[in-house]
């Protein structure tokens, strides 16, 4: 479904991401790790195509097709989702009106017909009783004056809506209290099938016992250093991450 | 890939979505010389077969505008007209006095179907009705008879002039008074048609009242004059629409409106300006320079809504007198300035009765080279015991050519009053666009949501038919504008 190679980007001269190489096939869940400043956000606004950084060389094939080569929206439209670490407040429009405006216009873009209001709130109700939103919510601006955990839950309700082919969730557990994340893993894991695959990059551990990855990547200084299976994120929690970072920098220098 | 647009260029491309507005009909006009003196006004009054006392009226504001300074206070710049070169009075030829809306002229139909105002439609459907004026004359009327039964007048103040002269006589020029200022002199001298209205007591008027102007003819100026009064008791909700042609000069509009809600009276007056705002060049529009006050009595409430996105200079304070005890004001307003389009806009609200309250949302939106500016005046006279004001100006500024001004002025004469004021300025972010564009709507469509998120405070305000118009006039205004 998608695969990244020796992808180098970044911010103007300074260097982020040194060469990536990732292979995520459909049904999997891939966890992306590693410190602060390992380039994990970076990675995944590359993927999404935010125009914040720069890619220098290297490709992003998903579905056959080089998303380099497509704009942020276009993207979305193939089935590409991110949900943010820091979602954004866009004040005056409510949750159901921006998705309304986002699944008119994939359909437009995809050649199907719109939906009706109707069927739009009916998914809606549906989605909304998945991650066990309150009443009204629907009703309430984009992430305007939403706690942490909310906003974190209406990326994720977001995500049930526009039903991605490929979901990459950016530290979606960071805000969350332990209820708010059992609600919001639980969720991602209804929504998994064999047909899409999901990137989940995180700090902790914590997640990973909620949203059990197929693979486990620790990322350092913008390069995959170590690849394993879920064995390594609990292999990480209890040793740190010095000791595959010191292996690596003598690799790399 | 789409094509790749630096923001320099999409900026630029803003000045190409064009004025949808911006064509001529050709019909016939009766129109006079230009220039300006005595005998243009007498002219002005014979044509329209006034009485003497309202060529009295108009002659004493001839008088004093001669002696009046235009005023130049304001954040604008523009070469002043030449009042000389202007034609003060034209008007469709039309054979007689039309019946019913079905004799029009079938050029002048056209005309208001490539204007979007399809007059059988708007009578079947939304239910509101409408008085055209096109140049300096009124030339349609509808509904008239409907609302002839509930007392209400609803037309022409020409007419008005001739077949209710008490109630002109006694309103006209009571709220914006012949030298208030240079434009409302200049009004009060040669205006030749507008909307007159009065509502009965106990009345609420059932529908909407509309009023659609066009500019049409080259050179000529329009001074229209608006004129509504809401008896004790009584409600309506009105509406004006504004568009010209497109032409590479400049065309003058300066317009009064005087609204007087009599004790316990409710008016709504909204506005949805889109006088031809001028090239990318800034060449040509519409020089926009209108006085519009209300006064309200006791226990009344005028409330203001304006969508200001037309006109290459706009100059306009909806204002209140808040003259009776309880009185309420409200202003709403969205200006939008993009290319090189200039708008000092604002209100002023004066209370003078006790508990008297005032709401002030304005809401600027810059794009290319334009400047927008907010004036404000908050006036607590000694009297107005117990009164309330609370003022926001928000400015959202697009790109980094444009400008945005705020200009508060709050003056309190007693301790119980309460004032607060509320000001922002922010830029369309590229996060939140990003965020938009994640989630597969496209930059255009981003921008033109959260513009809309921005103005929903104002935009609910106005008559549901008429904030659907409004959004797209916001779209259109602000095609390919990212900051």
């Amino acid at each position: 479904m998608l695969k990244i190679e020796n992808l180098k980007a970044g911010i103007e001269e300074a260097k982020i991401l040194n060469g990536i190489d990732l292979s995520v096939n459909a049904g999997e869940v891939h966890a992306i790790m590693g410190p602060n400043g390992s380039g994990k956000s970076t990675l995944s606004a590359v993927i999404a195509g935010s125009e914040s950084y720069e890619v220098e060389s290297g490709s992003i094939i998903f579905e056959g097709e080089d998303l380099l080569e497509l704009d942020p929206d276009q993207r979305a439209h193939k089935g590409v989702f991110l949900s943010f670490q820091y979602p954004v407040e866009i004040p005056g429009i409510s949750v159901s009106n921006f998705l309304k405006a986002a699944i008119s216009e994939k359909r437009k873009q995809l050649g199907l017909d719109p939906i009706s209001a109707k069927d739009l709130l009916g998914k809606m109700r549906e989605k909304m009783e998945l991650l066990n939103m309150k009443k009204g919510y629907l009703s309430r601006n984009m992430n305007e004056g939403f706690s942490g955990g909310e906003k974190k839950r209406n990326e994720i309700f977001q995500m049930a809506m526009l039903e991605p082919k490929l979901a990459i969730l950016d530290e979606t557990d960071s805000g969350l209290d332990i209820d708010a994340l059992k609600i919001v893993a639980n969720g991602v894991n209804k929504l998994k099938n064999k047909n899409n695959a999901t990137i989940v990059i995180t700090h902790y551990q914590r997640l990973l016992d909620y949203i059990i990855p197929d693979y486990v990547h620790v990322l350092h200084n913008g390069r995959i250093i170590k690849s394993g299976g879920k064995e390594l994120a609990l292999e990480l929690e209890e040793k740190g991450y010095d000791w595959i970072t010191k292996e690596a920098d003598k690799k790399w220098g | 890939m789409k094509e790749e647009l630096s923001e320099d260029e999409l900026l630029e491309q803003v000045t190409t979505s064009e004025y949808k507005y911006g064509f001529t009909t050709n019909i016939e006009s009766d129109k006079i010389q230009k220039g300006l003196n005595e005998d243009t006004v007498r002219l002005i009054s014979s044509k329209k077969n006034e009485p003497e006392w309202m060529l009295e009226y108009r002659l004493k504001a001839f008088d004093i505008w001669k002696e009046m300074d235009e005023p130049n206070w304001a954040n604008i710049n523009y070469p002043k007209p030449n009042y000389q070169d202007i034609i003060y009075y034209a008007a469709p030829k039309q054979k007689k006095k039309l019946d019913s809306l079905d004799d029009l002229d079938p050029e002048l139909k056209k005309t208001f179907d490539k204007l979007g105002i399809s007059l059988n439609e708007q009578k079947r459907l939304s239910g509101v009705a409408m008085d055209i004026v096109i140049d300096s004359v009124s030339v349609a009327t509808s509904f008239k008879d409907k609302l002839a039964e509930l007392g209400i007048i609803f037309c022409p103040i020409s007419d008005a002039i001739k077949e209710h002269p008490e109630l002109v006589k006694k309103y006209l020029g009571t709220v914006v008074p012949t030298r208030d200022n240079f434009f409302s002199a200049l009004n009060s001298a040669v205006f030749s048609d507008g909307s007159f209205c009065y509502i009965p007591k106990g009345v609420k008027c059932p529908m909407e009242l509309s009023t659609y102007f066009r500019i049409n003819e080259a050179g000529t100026g329009q001074f229209e004059r608006t004129l509504l009064i809401a008896d004790e008791d009584s409600y309506v909700s009105y509406l004006e629409g504004c568009t010209a042609p497109q032409r590479d000069e400049n065309q003058l509009h300066a317009a009064v409106v005087e609204l007087i809600a009599l004790d316990n009276a409710e008016i709504k007056y909204s506005t949805v300006q889109n006088w031809y705002p001028g090239d990318e060049n800034g060449v040509g529009g519409v020089f926009n320079f209108v006085t519009k006050r209300g006064i309200c009595h006791k226990n009344s409430k005028i409330s203001w809504t304006q969508v200001e996105t037309g006109s290459a200079v706009t100059w306009k304070y909806p204002s209140c007198i808040l003259k009776g005890d309880n009185s309420i004001g409200e202003f709403f307003s969205v200006a939008i300035t993009n290319n090189l389009q200039q708008a000092d806009t604002g209100t002023k609200m004066v209370h003078l009765g006790k508990n008297s309250k005032s709401t002030i949302i304005a809401k600027g939106i810059c794009a290319g080279k334009s400047n927008g500016s907010y004036r404000g005046l908050v006036q607590i006279a000694k009297g107005a015991k117990n009164s309330r004001n609370f003022s926001q100006c928000d400015s959202l500024l697009m790109g980094d050519k444009c400008g945005s001004h705020t200009f508060p002025y709050i003056e309190v004469k007693n301790s119980s009053s309460q004032v607060e004021h509320e000001a922002t300025t922010s830029k369309i972010g590229e996060d939140q666009i990003f965020y938009c564009n994640q989630r597969g709507i496209g930059t255009e469509e981003a921008i033109a949501l959260i513009v809309n998120g921005y103005c929903k405070d104002v935009l609910n305000q106005l008559p549901m038919e008429f904030a659907v118009e409004a959004q797209k006039l916001l779209e259109i205004s602000l095609e390919g504008s990212v900051g």
